[in-house]
């Protein structure tokens, strides 16, 4: 679903990505992890081209996207991201933030786009707060609505960037459990997090990223309990404790 | 006391087309101000470089100038192109001053959009345009009020510089009359209360504006 060879990446004179290759097949879910600062954010904003790549390749879909000839509003379609800050649309309500990118952007009728957003509204738990404005939301909630706005896209791939890191920390159970939902459903995923729970329970792999580069990957079970690296064994006793 | 009372009541009806010549003066200048602005502001966050220095010129000229001055340059500048009404004249003038106030306006207000919003709508496919048009002017223009309103005020007020031009609105007006009663500070005093009067009733209207749209946010919406 999603194959990066040798990505690299530089903001000025920071070497952000440092020759990053990773694969992700479909309905997979791989679970990145790393101190701040490791280039997280930034691989995963490679994939969807909010950045883009110095080099490197990214296949997407069995595709090479170049992102000066391929139309990347036509990739991001499909490819939703939701964001550590929800950025939902505050002068829109649930329901029209949902329908939002169907409508505009697929240009799928309202009707229809409506009658999904419903659904995925009930999917999330939230069909109760269609009509009101994302102020009136908690945290949670909110981040529930970013899902189901990406996914009203129908996208093959979602990518979570800290979803759970600006929630108070009774409001994080909700948001997870429709992540596994997702994953059970089959959601091809990358989901940046420091919820090592998480990570066990539904990645069927996890990477752990140091300073721009991948350091180890493996399943759960390897990495949380017999890493390789001295780097990723102190990154998790530091999380772990 | 009187004699203003008397001076008030004498010039009422010319007082009053007077009132109507100001705010036609006002709303034509700033509507077109306001595109004008939009433009300016568009080439200012365009990231070309010729855009982006012909909108600062045009913005440090016209804040670096008197409106007057502009005023007359423009006035007789255009005459020589365009045989225009002074009215018309009058307004372009004052769009042209207006425009780079609200090119800087909208200008700050768009920038000051948290960066998550273009991003969240690019990363649902929206084209830079559209995400601009659905997802970013509508929160820009909401938090542009307060300062255009305040913008439009200083507009009203600018309009009775084009009482130089011939122009017969309020402040002009005033001038006419006052050669006619030797009154003048009697008659200022009147022409002063009428864009009181004015000022007034605008700002009523941009915080009844302002109010009804922070409500909105704040509500729940059933539909
Ligand atoms: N747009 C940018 N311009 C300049 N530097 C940037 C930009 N985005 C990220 N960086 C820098 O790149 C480095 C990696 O950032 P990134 O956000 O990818 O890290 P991260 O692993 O996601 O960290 P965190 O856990 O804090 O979110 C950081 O040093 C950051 O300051
Ligand atoms: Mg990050």
């Amino acid at each position: 679903m999603i194959k990066i060879k040798g990505l690299n990446k530089s903001f000025g004179g920071l070497h952000v990505l440092k020759d990053v290759s990773i694969s992700v097949g479909k309905r997979k879910v791989v679970v990145l992890i790393g101190a701040s600062g490791s280039g997280k954010s930034t691989l995963l904003r490679c994939i969807n081209f909010l950045e883009i790549k110095d080099s490197g390749d990214v296949i997407l879909m069995g595709k090479q996207v170049d992102p000066q000839k391929d139309d990347l509003n036509k990739i991001r379609q499909n490819v939703g991201m939701v964001f550590q800050h929800f950025n939902l649309f505050p002068h829109k309500t649930v329901l029209e933030n949902v329908v939002e990118a169907p409508i505009y952007v697929k240009g799928i009728s309202r009707q229809d786009a409506k009658e999904t957003a419903i659904m995925l509204l009930e999917k999330v738990g939230l069909s109760d707060k269609a009509c009101v404005y994302p102020a009136q939301l908690s945290g949670g909630q909110k981040q529930r609505v970013a899902i189901a706005r990406a996914l009203a896209m129908n996208p093959q791939i979602m990518l979570f960037d800290e979803p759970t890191s600006a929630l108070d920390p009774e409001l994080v159970g909700e948001v997870l459990q429709v992540m596994k939902d997702l994953a059970r459903d089959g959601m091809t995923m990358v989901v940046v997090t420091h919820e090592m729970g998480f990570a066990r329970e539904v990645a069927d792999r996890v990477v752990y990223m140091d300073e721009g580069r991948i350091v180890e990957e493996g399943v759960p079970q390897e990495i949380f309990h017999a890493p390789q690296h001295v780097r990723t064994h102190a990154f998790l006793s530091q999380v772990l404790a | 006391m009187v004699i203003i009372y008397e001076i008030f009541m004498e010039n009422l009806s010319a007082f009053m087309a007077a009132m109507v010549v100001t705010l036609k003066l006002t709303v034509v200048s700033l509507v077109l101000a306001m595109f004008i602005g939009l433009l300016i502001a568009f080439f200012k966050i365009s990231g070309n470089r010729l855009l982006y220095s012909i909108a600062q010129l045009y913005i440090t000229v016209i804040r670096g100038t008197p409106l007057i001055v502009q005023l007359m340059f423009l006035y007789f500048g255009i005459i020589e192109l365009v045989i225009l009404p002074a009215f018309w004249a009058g307004s372009l003038a004052l769009a042209i001053h207006a425009g780079a106030y609200i090119a800087e306006i909208f200008r700050g207000t768009i920038q000051s959009i948290d960066r998550g919003q273009m991003e969240a709508a690019r990363s649902l496919g929206m084209s830079y345009p559209l995400a601009m048009r659905r997802i970013i002017m509508p929160q820009a223009f909401k938090r542009a009020i307060p300062p255009l309103g305040n913008q439009f005020i200083i507009g009203l007020k600018d309009s009775s510089l084009v009482a130089y031009l011939g122009v017969p609105e309020i402040y002009g007006t005033a001038l006419y009359v006052q050669a006619e009663n030797f009154n003048p500070f009697q008659t200022y005093l009147v022409a002063g209360f009428y864009y009181l009067v004015l000022v007034i009733i605008f700002t009523f209207l941009v915080n009844k504006l302002e109010n009804k749209l922070n409500v909105e946010e704040n509500e729940v919406k059933y539909k």
